[in-house]
């Protein structure tokens, strides 16, 4: 297995107390930031990893530091985003509710680089119990000496705060979460502005996912280059996987990027195959949201590479045969899987999801809906599946936040990859309403 | 200032201004259709993607085109900015496609409904949508809530525009209705049915784009395009007295705000003038309201009797550029 650099130390008895974890090494960064390095040196380490936003988006974390505003006299703020909701993602609870100090290490060496003297960690309503340990954890912190006040003799103040959401997916889109911080009903924002010039209260203020602002460790502690050796290309580093679904070792894997997705599906060192001996169908390689695959696409690109774990590999040959790594929630399928049901199930969610603020995804998340019921429940029409795509266009792009993009997205993929298995449901819509009911594959229809 | 370009109209407005505002300087077909946004209301705006509009090119500095459609009412010009509305397909096929969101969810009552004939999503489905639907769910329905004694909200009828949720924050003073719930179970609000009684709270039925939030002293006494808009005002203490009186016959059976030719209100009126002075002797009367050419309402042409220029002194600037370009009828002709 390759090199670990976030989770090496999970499973030490107690590391989720102070002792513990500063005897593994905790909070070296910290040390290392505020007494040898100025802020521009840490952010310039960050930006050498080439490490890339861990939430979803994968966009450059030392980039996105970069852009942050700087206007004389206006505090700036981080907050991180712990609002992991995504079904099929559930990484950053893993990581939180074992090594809460490595999160809070993270804030503080990285507030430390963007100035910011309050942070904010914004965490999901239902991770109650993650919330109680890192109040904990963060109290350690401040009896420490390594929150509040002039930490380390350096003369830097920090202080940190835990809110709780209310339990909306929505309020993981940054500028929902920070309406949401504010107090306000999480409803995303129009951008421009982005939170980089106005953000929380209206200052400049940088986003970032659990995972991300954990990576920050190792990279100032080992220095941006030693971090950015690891990976393949632009994708750096290592990152963590929550595999799900029909597999023999479904659970959380840090791997490097770059292992072969096949490796990763069927090696023993990582996910063991798919379960009671099955046939892989599909795969969603990066939470709800991202395109699902076919096994053959997913174990191989269109060109007949080796599909690896790296966002521009999964990413290959676009929304037509790729997908994307997202936010890392892998859910593997068998070949018992229902895709219409498995569509339909997604769409509920995102349905349900909806803010409601602008039009097309309010109206247009329940339609799709309504339509993949329909079909699964053998009611649906040969022009439903095209009604399902037409939708699907109407809402990408036109909305005001990307959870639009994340309904339409699953959809249309499903239709462009399981065609036959939907218009299966309508030629033989009572077999195929039958709970439990199979589509057969094409060799036994044949 | 800016420079912009607007489907091939070279306009030069103030920096800052939005896309939408830059149009409405030209006027005419080529504004975008506005369904969220209304000037007066702070923070109203970029909800209901009606008013998207393709940029292919960002400014002069920066000329790459933007990657997705902006929202036109929210977008602000940049100097040399190249903007495609009404000779965009793309715009074109989106707005058709907006319309038909907003369409699914809505009981499309028309036919009972009191906003008709100035109901600003029959206007926008009438100018952009297609005539059948590909719909066939059930609609999403909700009680009829009175929120207090004069106004009725029907929530069914609802495109969530926010417009009521601003006003009754910046113009009727406290807060007392917001939305609650989310996507398309989503709804207008007043917190445990509270009622709605501020002095300026009858404002949020003028700025309803739909018939969700209806005057009770109004609701099913006429059809619109059967009263007659009659320009009036009174000495009023809490608000500037300028009003729009509907006309039945004798009687007045409605009273609303002055709007402007985009339907925004141009001054708010207090509940008083709204509701309770419904004489025409509570008045001093100016005269016949302009009423757009294209609008249900003067299909009974009672502006014909004004068409004589010199009966009316200081016709509003706008009938007068109306009557340039659709010269009147003689009467008898």
């Amino acid at each position: 297995m390759g090199r670990k650099l976030l989770t090496e130390h999970i499973n030490v008895e107690g590391i989720d107390t102070f002792e513990v974890y500063r005897k593994h090494g905790g909070y070296r960064s910290v040390e290392k930031a505020l007494k040898t390095m100025t802020p521009d040196e840490v952010v310039e380490e960050v930006k050498k990893s080439g490490l890339r936003g861990r939430g979803g988006a994968g966009f450059p974390t030392g980039l996105k530091w970069s852009f942050l505003a700087k206007p004389e006299g206006v505090p700036r703020h981080l907050v991180c985003n712990a609002d992991e909701s995504e079904p099929g993602t559930f990484k950053d609870r893993h990581l939180m509710s074992k090594l809460p100090h490595l999160l809070i290490e993270g804030m503080i060496t990285s507030s430390y680089a963007l100035g910011a003297n309050t942070s904010y960690i914004y965490i999901r309503g239902e991770l109650l119990y993650v919330l109680r340990i890192l109040e904990k954890a963060i109290s350690e912190a401040y009896a420490n000496g390594f929150l509040g006040k002039n930490i380390l003799g350096s003369g830097y103040d920090l202080d940190l705060h835990v809110h709780p959401g209310g339990g909306a997916y929505i309020c993981g889109e940054e500028t929902a979460l920070l309406e949401s911080l504010e107090g306000k009903r999480g409803n995303p924002r129009n951008k421009p502005p982005f939170p980089a010039v106005q953000g929380l209260y209206a200052r400049p203020t940088v986003v970032n996912n659990v995972e991300s602002i954990a990576a920050v460790v190792p990279i100032v502690n080992d220095g941006g280059d030693e971090y950015a050796k690891l990976g393949v290309g632009k994708s750096t580093g290592t990152k963590l996987f929550s595999a799900c679904g029909h597999l023999n070792k479904p659970g959380i894997y840090e791997i490097e990027l770059g292992v072969p997705v096949e490796e990763f599906i069927y090696s023993d060192e990582y996910c063991g195959g798919i379960w009671k001996g099955r046939e892989l169908k599909a795969v969603v390689a990066g939470g709800s949201s991202v395109p699902i695959l076919p096994k053959e696409l997913i174990l191989k690109t269109a060109a007949g590479e080796n599909r690896l774990m790296t966002y521009e590999s999964l990413s290959d040959g676009g929304f037509v045969t790729g997908t994307m790594l997202g936010s890392g929630g892998f859910i593997a399928m068998d070949e018992t899987t229902c895709i219409v049901r498995n569509t339909w199930s997604f769409s509920r969610f995102y349905h349900h999801e909806s803010c409601g603020q602008c039009s097309p995804c309010r109206e247009g998340t329940g339609w799709m809906e309504k339509v993949l019921h329909r079909l699964e429940h053998g009611h649906g029409h040969m022009e439903d599946i095209d009604l399902l795509v037409s939708v699907a266009k109407q809402i990408e792009g036109n909305t005001i936040c990307p959870l639009g993009e994340a309904a339409a997205w699953p959809v249309a993929a499903a239709v462009r990859h399981f065609r036959d298995e939907f218009e299966w449901h309508v030629t033989h819509a009572k077999e195929a309403a039958r709970p439990g009911a199979v589509y057969p594959s094409k060799a036994v229809l044949a | 200032m800016a420079k912009i370009t607007f489907d091939g109209i070279e306009i030069e407005v103030p920096d800052g201004t939005t896309i939408m505002n830059a149009a409405r300087t030209v006027g005419g077909s080529i504004v975008p259709p506005a369904m969220c946004y209304y000037t007066p209301l702070k923070g109203s705006g970029g909800k209901c993607r009606a008013c998207l509009v393709k940029v292919t090119a960002g400014s002069t500095k920066d000329p790459r085109p933007m990657p997705k459609l902006v929202p036109s009412c929210i977008t602000s010009v940049q100097d040399g900015m190249v903007v495609e509305n009404t000779v965009n397909q793309q715009v074109l096929d989106v707005r058709k496609g907006i319309v038909e969101m907003l369409l699914i969810n809505h009981p499309l009552d028309c036919p009972v409904c009191d906003q008709a004939g100035e109901c600003d999503l029959q206007n926008f489905a009438f100018e952009h949508g297609v005539s059948t639907t590909r719909y066939t769910e059930e609609r999403r329905t909700f009680d009829k809530i009175d929120i207090g004694p004069l106004i009725q909200l029907h929530m069914t009828r609802c495109i969530l525009c926010y417009r009521c949720v601003y006003t009754a924050n910046q113009v009727a003073g406290d807060r007392v209705h917001g939305v609650l719930g989310r996507g398309d179970a989503a709804e207008i609000g007043t917190y445990i049915e509270n009622i709605i009684d501020q002095d300026f709270s009858g404002n949020v039925i003028d700025v309803c784009p739909v018939g969700a939030l209806t005057d009770k002293t109004w609701r099913f006494k006429q059809r619109v395009w059967f009263t007659k808009p009659v320009n009036a005002h009174r000495d009023c203490p809490k608000c500037s007295g300028n009003v729009l009186l509907w006309y039945k016959g004798k009687d007045v059976l409605r009273i609303t705000a002055r709007k402007d030719e985009y339907g925004e209100v141009k001054e708010w009126i207090c509940n008083e003038c709204r509701f309770e002075k419904k004489e025409t002797s509570d008045w001093t009367i100016e005269g016949p309201a302009h009423i757009d050419r294209s609008s249900v309402i003067s299909a009974n042409h009672y502006e014909l009797p004004v068409l004589n220029h010199s009966v009316v002194a200081d016709l509003p600037e706008s009938t007068q550029r109306e009557l340039e370009k659709n010269p009147p009828l003689k009467l008898g002709s």
